[in-house]
Order: structure tokens, then C-alpha cells, then sequence
């Protein structure tokens, strides 16, 4: 271990376990209503930061502006997705629904290519990139304190992202629609036979997960730029969502940061082996979480029966 | 359907009641097949020769995919990794050892296979979705795994130039010679494939497929067999990444990726899940829509020019995630199924049915 710098890697990594739980949100989002896990994720938010991209930059637009019509494009988005991928596919087994998704991930992947090509683009940035935060912490380093530098977006990312997870567990606990989509998450026939239109709710969770993901895309954007392989970021949120449970949207928050800290205590380590862990870190996790607790931490543990 | 017999023809012993191919006409038709197949590199174009070479190799991969998701039901996502695995056992036994190619690709294969089992292993708690997750964890670690392992030995993520088969003094240094090489393995494994499907293995998978808990009730012991699938899947991804690894002569971590996984799924669906032919229809199908990606992309040039020469690279996913998206929707059994309906629709020509 590399003691100085192990505050400095351990608070990065919390933080960006902040845009991570952001995208295990929508994924969880999904899966709570519709039992699909959503392997196209990636490409969503990824269209979702081309689309703010083209809004802001190409038409000029001001960025809260293209944000919000990005947002509404991305609902939008998810509802088509829903009406004409998904809905065909309802009892149908889980391979098939699993390969819907990746086929849908390739087919959004070729259309962004096709439609903004492969180049890396510059976009427009939210926060000040100059004056970084710095906190003095209280452990010694040769007498001195040490700081840690973070940067304004990796902490104002950070906040963004813990409130929308915020608000989404706020909107599922106290209105209407959130209570329906809780009950349709319980038993699709059990839901549709009291009255709640399922295929509402479904087309209702995916235009959230829609708007979920272009917020963590322009998010991810603002700090490590725009291009193809901003999608690759949902292939560690995976791991989250097993880690924090697959029902659970606290627990997305903890595993996002769970995460993100194993991330950044492995990069802090002075052995060039571990340190390069720190990219298979979630997929690690992942499997000891598969053999320990399959749940996850905060998921429901389903018992089945002949 | 596969009753359907042509008239007057009667099972009259138990071997010709288990044959698969009947009739002497089928045998010769087999054969002229086959002919066709070998003497390729004397009437086709080499571009040709390596696409039959690459799609050979792409159907062994399939094929044991078929075994552990077609048959057995276990879905997997780590398939690619396991190709890659095999490539570079064959690769170093190859190029440090001085073993011949032809004694390395069996050693591939049954280490692939001892890998693919430890990624099995969860399958003792875990099936389903969680599973998927599991193979997709294979995905990542062992590619990582040849990037920064042993740096001396497997070269990190520069990768290793792998030497080409050599046997009796012949090189088979070019897709033309290279061709014998890999539609042998694909006969010898095609015929493998198809007799564990019809073994008591092969009917232990079914049970485990369409019913797990009833088929332990009946005394299938699920982990075993479990296990075996992924064993055998294994063993034919070793298989084919050591022929592919001797093919294309150069291997790194990013030569089998995720995407290659995603792929030989879409091709096992659009060929037909747990049929004997699937991973045949499906490989060559989907290999020629990448080929018409390349065809098509000085098209779409002109149509987004904003894409210039991301075309070809945005039109192969597109072609294949639409083609696999209208699979699932219209024909979720794949073209082996069609294939059966029309043969059917021959045998009973002219009646309807």
C-alpha cells in the first residue's frame, strides 16, 4: 500500500461510485417493474450525452435547455423501446428477453455510430474545471497533513447523482404511480387483475430509465469526455446492482460506492499487478457476491418451490 | 415433424432405427458436399476460402455454446473468453515449446475446458440471470488476466505472433491449406456434437433444460451435468481459438472480446436453440450479414456522410442486432426450425399437411 496516497485514491473512488449508482439505478429501475435486465443501458446513456451534445453544440442551444429536451427525447426514447422490443417479448424466457437486450445494445451502438460517428468530442463543461476542492485531512505524511485534491466535477457529479437516486426512491415510496409500480414489481398477473395498467407501468419505467440515463451520460461526459466508449462504464455498474441487490434502489447507492472505494484502494496499492486490478475489482466482487450471497446485500432472498 | 418419413420407408433393424443418414442417395449427396467443401481452394477466390475458413471456425464455437445454452439452458456470455483461453494455451505450446500444432490443439481444448469448469462452478448456487453474470465475470478476468500475467511469457497486451501448422513438412501457411485443417475438426466436431445431443448425456442436459428440479427429482445429478456442459462448451471454444489463434497468426486480450460472446448467442438464436443445424444456419448467416456490412458501407457513405469511415463499423451492429431482434419476435426458434417446416412441406407436397 502506497500510505500517502491511499486517502487521495479512496475518496476519487467514492466519489465516482456517485455516477455508478446512477447508472445501476436505471438498471434496477427496469428490473424492479419488468424482471428484464437491461443490457442496452450503456447505449441509452450514451445516446442520451449525443443527444444533449447535439442539442447544446450542434444547435447551439443553452445547456440547461438542450439538458432538459434531451432528457424529454431520452423518455421518449424508452417508450418506443418498450412498445416495440419489449412488449412482444412479455412470457417469453429469460434468454430470449436477455438477448432482446443485447441486440438492442448493438443496434443503438450502430446507430450512434451511424448517426455521430466514432470521433471523440469536446462537451461543453457544467462545473469549473480551475479551482479544484482541497481538504486537509488529519493523518501525517512527514510531518504534514495531507490533502486531497478532488475535482469540482467529480464532486458536484457525485451530489447530482446521490439526489437523483434520492428523488427516484422518494417518487417510488410517496405517489401514486411509484405505489403501482412497486405492486406490478410484486406479481404482473396478481396486478393486472386488481386494475393497474401493466403496460403502462412498464412504458412508464423504461421512459425513467431513459431519463436516468442521460443523466448519467452527460454527467460522465462532463468529466472524461464524449465518445463510443462511454457506454463501457455500464459494464461495471453490473457488479453494482448484484452487490447492492436487484430490487433494491438503496442499494444501489451502496453498492455504487462500495464499488467505487474497492476501485480506488486497489489503484492506491505500490505492486503494478494489484494496481491494475482496479478494472476487473467490480467483476471480482462480483463473483464472490454470486457464491457468498446471490441476493445481494439488500435484495430479496426468493425461495422456489416444485 | 421428425417422423415424418418418406413413403415405404421402415425401421427393419435397431442400427438403421439410431442412423442418421438413411438413404444411399442422402450418403452421396453428403459426399458431393463435402467434395464440394475440400476442393473449394481450386475454383474459389481466396477471399472466399477465408470466409468459409472463418465461419468453420465461428460453428465450432457455436456448437458448444449450443451444448450448454441450446440443451442444457445455462446461458452464457463468456464463450469468446474461452476461445481466447484456448488460443493461447496452443500459442505457447507452439511457439516456446516447439510442440506440434497438431498435439497442442487437443491440449487447448481440454484446458479450455478445465477453465471453463471453474467458471461453472457457481452454477452449484446460482442459475439464470445470475448465472449470465458469472460467465460474463470469465469475460473480463481472463482477458485481463493475459494482459498482465507472466508480462515475460504472454507478451501483456501486445499479445503473441502465433506460428502456423506444420505437418510432414507442410506448411499450412495460407487460408487454402489452412482450409483442410479446420473442416476436418468441424466434421469430427459437428459429428461429436451431434451424438452427445442423442446420448444419455445429451438427454441429461434436455431434462436439466426444461425442468431442473423435476430432472433431479428423476436422479439427474443437476451439478454433474451441469458441469460437463460447461466442460464440453469449453472444450469446443478451445477448439475453435486455437484454430482461429493458428489462422489469423497473431493473438492479444482483445481478439475474442464481449461482442464476439454477444455475437455467438445471436447466432445459436437465429440459427435455432438445441437443434443440430442451428449453430451451422446461424454462423453462416450472420457471417454473411458482416459481409454485407462491407458491401453496403461505401453506400451509406453517401447517405450520413457525417460517418465517413465508421460506416462498415456502425453498419455490423446494426445489421446483426436488428436481424437477432426480428429473430426473437418472429421466429424465436430459429432457421433450423424452418428448415424442418420445409422439409415437411416437401415430403407432403402436395398436400398441405
Amino acid at each position: 500500500m502506497n500510505w500517502q496516497l491511499l486517502p487521495q485514491f479512496a475518496m476519487t473512488g467514492l466519489l465516482a461510485g456517485g455516477p455508478l449508482a446512477l447508472t445501476a439505478l436505471g438498471l434496477v429501475l427496469i428490473f424492479k417493474s419488468t424482471y428484464i435486465f437491461n443490457f442496452a443501458q450503456g447505449q441509452l446513456l450514451l445516446l442520451g450525452a449525443l443527444i444533449t451534445w447535439w442539442f447544446a453544440v450542434e444547435l447551439g442551444l443553452p445547456l440547461w435547455l438542450a439538458i432538459i429536451l434531451a432528457l424529454l427525447l431520452s423518455a421518449l426514447i424508452g417508450l418506443i423501446i418498450e412498445r416495440l422490443a419489449l412488449r412482444p417479448m412479455t412470457g417469453q424466457p429469460l434468454l430470449s428477453i436477455i438477448l432482446m437486450t443485447l441486440g438492442l445494445s448493438q443496434v443503438l451502438h450502430g446507430l450512434a455510430l451511424l448517426l455521430f460517428g466514432g470521433v471523440q468530442r469536446n462537451f461543453p463543461q457544467i462545473f469549473s474545471v480551475a479551482n479544484p476542492y482541497k481538504i486537509t485531512t488529519p493523518f501525517l505524511n512527514n510531518g504534514e497533513n495531507i490533502v486531497i485534491i478532488l475535482k469540482q466535477n467529480l464532486v458536484w457529479s457525485f451530489v447530482i447523482a446521490i439526489l437523483g437516486v434520492l428523488i427516484i426512491s422518494a417518487f417510488f415510496r410517496y405517489t401514486n404511480t411509484g405505489l403501482s409500480m412497486r405492486g406490478a414489481s410484486e406479481d404482473h398477473e396478481l396486478a393486472q387483475s386488481i386494475g393497474l395498467r401493466i403496460h403502462r407501468i412498464f412504458g412508464i419505467s423504461w421512459a425513467l430509465a431513459g431519463v436516468v440515463a442521460t443523466m448519467g451520460g452527460v454527467l460522465l461526459a462532463t468529466s472524461s469526455g464524449l465518445d463510443l466508449s462511454l457506454s463501457v462504464v455500464v459494464l461495471a455498474a453490473f457488479p453494482v446492482v448484484l452487490l447492492g441487490g436487484l430490487e433494491s434502489i438503496p442499494g444501489t447507492i451502496v453498492g455504487g460506492l462500495l464499488i467505487g472505494l474497492s476501485q480506488g484502494l486497489v489503484s492506491a496499492s505500490k505492486v503494478p499487478m494489484v494496481r491494475n486490478m482496479s478494472e476487473i475489482m467490480p467483476y471480482i466482487i462480483l463473483l464472490i457476491v454470486l457464491i457468498i450471497r446471490p441476493e445481494g446485500l439488500f435484495g430479496q432472498k426468493r425461495i422456489e418451490r416444485i | 415433424m421428425g417422423v415424418l418419413r418418406p413413403a415405404g420407408e421402415f425401421d427393419t433393424s435397431y442400427a438403421y432405427d439410431m442412423a442418421t443418414i438413411r438413404q444411399r442417395w442422402q450418403w452421396w449427396l453428403l459426399f458431393a458436399f463435402i467434395l464440394a467443401l475440400y476442393t473449394l481452394p481450386f475454383y474459389a477466390s481466396q477471399s472466399v476460402v477465408s470466409l468459409v475458413n472463418r465461419i468453420a471456425i465461428t460453428i465450432i464455437a457455436v456448437q458448444g455454446l449450443n451444448i450448454l445454452t441450446g440443451y442444457t439452458g445455462q446461458i452464457s456470455l463468456g464463450q469468446a473468453a474461452f476461445m481466447m483461453t484456448g488460443g493461447y494455451i496452443s500459442a505457447l505450446l507452439v511457439n516456446y515449446l516447439g510442440w506440434s500444432f497438431f498435439i497442442s490443439l487437443p491440449i487447448a481444448a481440454l484446458g479450455a475446458g478445465l477453465i471453463g469448469l471453474i467458471f461453472g462452478l457457481p452454477s452449484l448456487r446460482v442459475k439464470g440471470f445470475y448465472l449470465t453474470m458469472a460467465t460474463l465475470a470469465a469475460q473480463f478476468i481472463l482477458p485481463w488476466f493475459t494482459r498482465n500475467a507472466f508480462p515475460d511469457i504472454l507478451n501483456g497486451a501486445q499479445g503473441l505472433n502465433v506460428q502456423t501448422p506444420v505437418l510432414f513438412g507442410i506448411d499450412f501457411n495460407t487460408p487454402q491449406k489452412y482450409l483442410f485443417i479446420s473442416l476436418t475438426v468441424l466434421i469430427l466436431s459437428t459429428i461429436a456434437a451431434h451424438n452427445i445431443s442423442r446420448s444419455r448425456l445429451g438427454r441429461a442436459f434436455v431434462a436439466i433444460r426444461d425442468h431442473d428440479l423435476a430432472a433431479e427429482l428423476l436422479g439427474v445429478n443437476l451439478f454433474k451435468y451441469k458441469l460437463q456442459a460447461f466442460f464440453l462448451a469449453a472444450v469446443y471454444a478451445g477448439l475453435a481459438g486455437a484454430l482461429a489463434a493458428h489462422n489469423i497468426r497473431h493473438l492479444n486480450s482483445e481478439t475474442f472480446n464481449l461482442i464476439d460472446s454477444v455475437i455467438f448467442m445471436g447466432m445459436l438464436v437465429i440459427g435455432g436453440l438445441g437443434a443440430n443445424l442451428g449453430p451451422i444456419f446461424g454462423a453462416i448467416v450472420v457471417e454473411l450479414l458482416i459481409e454485407m456490412a462491407t458491401l453496403f458501407g461505401p453506400f451509406f457513405i453517401t447517405l450520413f456522410p457525417s460517418t465517413a469511415a465508421g460506416a462498415v463499423q456502425a453498419l455490423r451492429p446494426l445489421f446483426f442486432g436488428t436481424t437477432l431482434m426480428l429473430f426473437l419476435i418472429f421466429e424465436p426458434r430459429g432457421l433450423a426450425h424452418r428448415w424442418q417446416l420445409l422439409k415437411a412441406a416437401w415430403r407432403l407436397r402436395p398436400f398441405s399437411h
